[in-house]
């Protein structure tokens, strides 16, 4: 096993224990065995700096307390290792999540307690009378009461905040079977009346639901994290000039006033006016426009745009939370709130099954007691309709599914953020996408086929720049085989083009204004040689690989769709046909967009966007459903309920059929619980049900939903 | 059935242990990293 990992050699393992409070964290995505931890940890512990160092596999993190040091020092030393790593923003990753261990004990408490008090009742159920049971009653109450006291605190807490709001929820008629059945079995088990023993159906209940509360939870938060590390791992960084002095600051420490200098292919980390410099500015991510914009001295540039060709002094003028990019993330998060409120299928089940149950156990009480007068002998059979009825499987019916469903996604590199995305995914029937990073790569192709040596001049003026139209020239003249022409004496005009000699003539390639003095609309580049009338060099959008066989997928399962795109007409047109998408817009601002989204939810439908940048996040999070890929800006991502972290856009069919596979099973649940209270409800108002009787059921119910979810899924 | 006096406080103490080991190794982090463990735990075999 060890040797399987080529870049390690073993070595001694470093003796570290857990780090608990880290100074640094970096993402290791390509360590997998025991001898690259031990690789990694020895090359990070050699360092003067590093005070500790322990890797976690499970999370691919390494976790450093090196007060002082430079992530830069720490990651390099890693390259020298062999071995990958990136900066994780501690900051961002939120606190250590302490509620699952809380929920685990509570577990453990309650299955242990379960256990005991099943074999004691075990003795009774097969015949044990007189002192004896009442010794083994005694012995229940005493193992039972604390661990239903500490155990069902989850259920007491959230039964008290929704009756102190008024509302009803599951927890409430829980709550009230837990603590009816172990105070009528107190009272029983010190002789106040020789009714049978609960201990053990309260017990079970109080396991079964925890249960079902921590796959609720864990599920939810393993998405979480996976979404928080996202955000860590592209925490904005700066670079802060100070006198002659250029130093490395986060963006939200960043000041209005201060000089930042950006090197070609930074992203902006605040908004700002330019000082110096002239470059091309890809606004992709703001406005969904493919063309990038040409900005010198003066022109103001704001967070989130990238700054292809030119280096730039940029003057702060707004950072941190106040860039628009941060108004629009906050925007999106009010609207995210909106979606909240949609109620989940476990929700509405609860809200019609818990007054049920409640009437249900009130009128078994009072009709026992005007038939038979014995107080004791109603709460008793009560309390046996409560345990009976209390959503044991119904508790189970849903996480189950849904942990099933999400793991399953996760393994295939599909993010689900939110808890009722796999529903609301099931109820799609539109599907939009944005055009600019989510159809396409964003990156620039050359498109039509121009003659070898107009190819090979270009591409000689290419070599000399970074602009993703040079760099889509040279990538075509190499396709094809075509060897740059020599052009010596190149010069890069950031935001019009680049000029040089060949063969004393003088050759230019660049934008039409700059070329022939008049702008175009066309998204076209001209080659101008002296002498010569220009020549135009179309270019288009590179497609994602995946994104015909993504539409076919759609639209062979039955989906409408539609290209929202703030990009121009023709270029939009052009990715339609190319898709096979029927609707295609394009110049939409992001409120256009948005009230189409409104539109369509007024007319009846409900509508999945599929978007990347800062103009979709208001689809994102007004539609019913929203899906971004990866590489989307991070307000994109925390607009939307589901992120495509690997695979690529086929996640998108693919989580549409899951979600609705996981919704049929969760339907199928639901019907084998109330099936199970169907027949088990009579015979506990009749009085038949005993405590074996009703934990029998109960855990057969729970066992039967618990295996229906890990069932295969299509 | 005066055994019962003894042996059920015997397996309830016994039943207690396990549950305060689950809880130690609970709250020492033993369940932090499963897949790190399982590596480390070759790796220290092949030292010995």
């Amino acid at each position: 096993m060890v040797t399987a990992c080529p870049a390690c050699s073993t070595v001694p393992l470093p003796q570290g224990r857990a780090v608990d409070q880290p100074t640094h964290v970096l993402h290791l995505p390509d360590i997998h065995c025991g001898a690259c931890i031990a690789t990694v940890e020895r090359a990070l512990t050699a360092l003067p700096v590093v005070q500790q160092a322990r890797v976690n596999l499970t999370l691919k993190r390494v976790m450093i307390v090196a007060p002082g040091a430079e992530d830069a020092t720490l990651i390099e030393a890693l390259a020298r290792a062999g071995h990958r790593a990136d900066r994780l923003d501690a900051g961002r990753l939120g606190p250590r999540d302490v509620t699952a261990r809380d929920l685990l004990t509570r577990i453990g408490v309650a299955g242990f307690a379960m256990m005991n008090v099943m074999l004691l009742s075990v003795a009774i159920w097969s015949g044990a009378a007189g002192a004896t049971a009442q010794v083994f009653h005694l012995i229940s109450a005493a193992i039972a009461i604390p661990a239903v006291g500490f155990a069902a605190q989850p259920f007491f807490a959230s039964a008290i905040t929704a009756l102190r709001h008024g509302r009803m929820n599951m927890d409430v008629p829980i709550s009230l079977a837990i603590i009816l059945a172990s105070g009528a079995s107190l009272a029983n088990a010190f002789g106040f009346s020789d009714r049978a023993n609960w201990f053990d159906a309260a017990l079970a209940l109080t396991f079964f639901l925890l249960i079902g509360r921590y796959l609720d939870r864990a599920g939810r938060a393993a998405a979480r994290s996976a979404a928080a590390e996202l955000a860590a791992l592209e925490a904005p960084q700066a670079v802060l000039i100070e006198g002659a002095q250029e130093r490395i600051v986060a963006a939200e420490t960043l000041q209005p006033g201060s000089l930042i200098r950006l090197r070609p292919g930074d992203r902006l980390p605040a908004d700002g006016t330019i000082i110096t410099g002239r470059t091309d500015l890809d606004r992709s991510a703001l406005t969904g426009e493919s063309v990038p914009q040409p900005a010198g001295p003066g022109d103001e540039v704001t967070a989130g745009e990238t700054c292809l060709t030119g280096a730039l002094t940029v003057r702060v003028d707004r950072a941190g939370r106040d860039t628009a990019l941060a108004r629009m993330a906050d925007l999106v998060a009010t609207a995210e709130t909106q979606r909240t409120r949609h109620t989940g299928i476990a929700d509405r089940a609860a809200r019609i099954y818990a007054p049920l149950v409640h009437v249900l156990a009130a009128a078994t009480f009072v009709g026992w007691l005007m038939l038979s007068g014995d107080g004791w002998r109603a709460l008793d059979i009560a309390i046996s309709v409560l345990v009976i009825t209390c959503p044991c499987a119904l508790g189970l019916a849903v996480p189950a599914v849904s942990t099933v469903a999400t793991a399953r996604l996760f393994r295939a590199g599909i993010l689900v953020k939110s808890a009722t995305a796999l529903e609301r995914l099931c109820q799609i029937d539109t599907v939009a996408f944005d055009k600019t990073g989510t159809l396409t790569t964003g990156l620039v192709t050359l498109g039509g086929n121009p003659d070898p040596e107009t190819l090979s001049i270009a591409a000689g003026l290419a070599q000399a720049s970074r602009h993703p139209v040079s760099q889509a020239i040279v990538a075509a003249a190499d396709a094809r085989g075509i060897a740059p022409a020599p052009v010596t004496d190149t010069t890069e005009y950031p935001g019009c083009g680049v000029q040089g000699m060949l063969a004393g003539q003088r050759v230019r390639l660049g934008r039409a204004g700059w070329i022939k003095g008049t702008d175009t609309s066309d998204a076209a580049v001209w080659l101008s040689v002296a002498g010569q009338p220009p020549t135009p060099l179309m270019t288009s959008e590179a497609l994602r690989d995946d994104a015909i066989p993504t539409v076919r997928a759609l639209h062979d399962a039955g989906y409408d769709m539609a290209l929202l795109s703030g990009d121009a007409p023709r270029p939009v047109a052009r990715m339609a046909q190319a898709t096979g998408i029927g609707t295609a817009l394009a110049q939409l601002t992001p409120a256009l967009k948005v009230d189409w989204v409104r539109d369509r939810t007024a007319q009846g439908a409900h509508v999945l966007m599929v978007g990347d940048g800062l103009n979709d996040t208001g689809c994102l999070a007004s539609a019913h459903a929203g899906i971004s890929p990866g590489t989307a800006l991070d307000a994109a991502r925390s607009a939307s309920d589901v992120v495509l972290i690997g695979g690529g856009l086929m996640g998108v069919p693919r989580a549409l059929a899951t979600a609705r596979a996981a919704m049929g099973r969760m339907r199928q649940n639901i019907g084998l619980a109330v099936l199970y209270n169907v027949v088990s409800v009579p015979l506990a108002m009749s009085g038949h049900a005993s405590p074996l009787i009703a934990a029998l059921a109960m855990s057969l119910s729970s066992l039967t939903v618990t295996l229906n979810a890990l069932r295969r899924f299509r | 059935m005066n055994v019962l006096a003894v042996l059920i406080p015997i397996s309830v103490t016994l039943g207690l242990a396990g549950l305060a080991a689950f809880v130690w190794s609970l709250r020492s982090g033993q369940y932090d990293d499963p897949a790190g463990d399982q590596a480390r735990a070759l790796d220290l075999m092949e030292e010995d």
